[in-house]
């Protein structure tokens, strides 16, 4: 009998997925509305309790897709894999005024520049704080602190070893898990509440899943524009983080 | 009809990430550089010329107003399969960069947006 149920849950995985998710939200709102009167949003809650399913479905499999590796959550990789989260991000474009995407266009580029090179800058010397003094390892640690994407192609191009990648892309995780949390509470002090300022932060933060779950979580309607310019960051970040920025390293440290 | 609406969005995206793609490779790197952006922009543009000529009924706005209505819960299933593991248990240097890179960048955010506007919106949002 449970058997039974069992293979239905995990055959049709991704209705599961929906119905986990779903209850999970609902969840999430009741406990914004009664346990903090709305000023939580809903949708951080959520976010929060998916990290925290995360961290148990890595517990309980030792696998790398958290929740998603336990077989009975499969769907929910598939719901909130890269096909399905860029599907629903540009959906979230339709019905946004072209004018403003305009008016934030230069400021935009301005920011993803800005932002790149401060990621690396930081994320370089943090490494080099820490007494790494090798050009290749400096750089894969400061493009990790771009991107969780950005660490690994930077660090196979450039001969990292594998532990070095490893730490580029914990550091680009640790940048994406606090973005996804901290950003609804900082919204208010670095004026994060319009189409503007939400392109420049996307520009300036750059890692996808980040930018998405923090503008999602702090007001939906800005998540189109961070997204518009949050998605050339790490497509950038490949390009300079091996050839410009490796190169400058080489020059200061070696 | 309403997969008229869900068809134009997927082919919006299909052609952003395969241009996206294609950049990279111009630039010589194996990622890809502004696919979604690219897509968003194919979607405005492609949904206001059917609008203008008529041709975007009610239907066929569902078909992609319904996917941008899920994104919440698609995020949510995001963060829930994130190898958050991996990121609690980094050395301190990955943890430390992780950190400091998020302190600075919204250091940034907040100066550049509220610093590099234009004088009139500036006036319009200080009070």
């Amino acid at each position: 009998m449970l058997d039974a149920i069992e293979s239905i849950v995990v055959k049709y995985s991704l209705l599961t997925a929906f119905s986990v998710t779903g209850v999970t939200i609902w969840v999430s709102y009741q406990m914004s509305e009664r346990l903090t009167r709305g000023r939580l949003h809903g949708s951080a809650i959520a976010i929060l309790i998916g990290l925290i399913l995360a961290v148990v479905g890595g517990l309980v499999t030792g696998g790398k897709k958290g929740i998603a590796d336990i077989p009975l959550f499969s769907g929910i990789g598939l719901m909130g894999g890269a096909m399905l989260r860029d599907l629903a991000i540009v959906a979230t474009a339709f019905g946004v005024r072209m004018e403003e995407f305009r008016k934030g266009g230069v400021i935009g580029a301005v920011s993803l520049a800005l932002g790149l090179l401060m990621s690396f800058l930081v994320g370089g010397v943090t490494a080099f704080t820490f007494g790494y003094r090798d050009a290749t390892t400096i750089t894969t640690i400061g493009a990790g602190a771009a991107t969780y994407i950005v660490g690994p192609v930077t660090g196979a191009a450039i001969g990292a070893s594998s532990e070095v990648i490893a730490l580029s892309v914990a550091a680009g995780l640790v940048k994406a898990i606090l973005v996804m949390t901290t950003t609804p509470f900082v919204a208010r002090f670095i004026g994060l509440n319009n189409p503007r300022a939400a392109m420049i932060f996307g520009g300036v933060i750059g890692t996808n899943s980040g930018v998405m779950a923090g503008l999602a979580a702090t007001d939906p309607k800005l998540v189109p524009y961070g997204a518009m310019t949050a998605t050339f960051y790490t497509g950038l970040g490949c390009l300079l983080g091996p050839s410009v920025v490796y190169m400058t390293v080489r020059a200061l440290v070696e | 009809m309403t997969i008229y609406g869900t068809a134009l969005l997927s082919i919006c995206l299909l052609a952003g990430v395969s241009i996206g793609k294609v950049l990279g490779k111009l630039a010589g790197v194996d990622a890809d550089i502004g696919g979604v952006g690219i897509a968003m922009l194919l979607l405005i543009f492609s949904t206001d010329w059917l609008r203008r000529t008529g041709r975007l009924k009610p239907p066929t706005e569902l078909g992609v107003s319904f996917w941008g209505l899920i994104y919440i819960p698609i995020v949510v299933a995001m963060a829930a399969s994130q190898n958050v593991l991996a990121a609690l248990k980094a050395g301190a240097v990955a943890v430390v960069a992780g950190i400091a890179v998020v302190v600075v960048s919204f250091g940034l955010v907040g100066v550049l947006a509220r610093y590099g506007q234009p004088a009139v919106t500036a006036e319009q949002e200080s009070e």
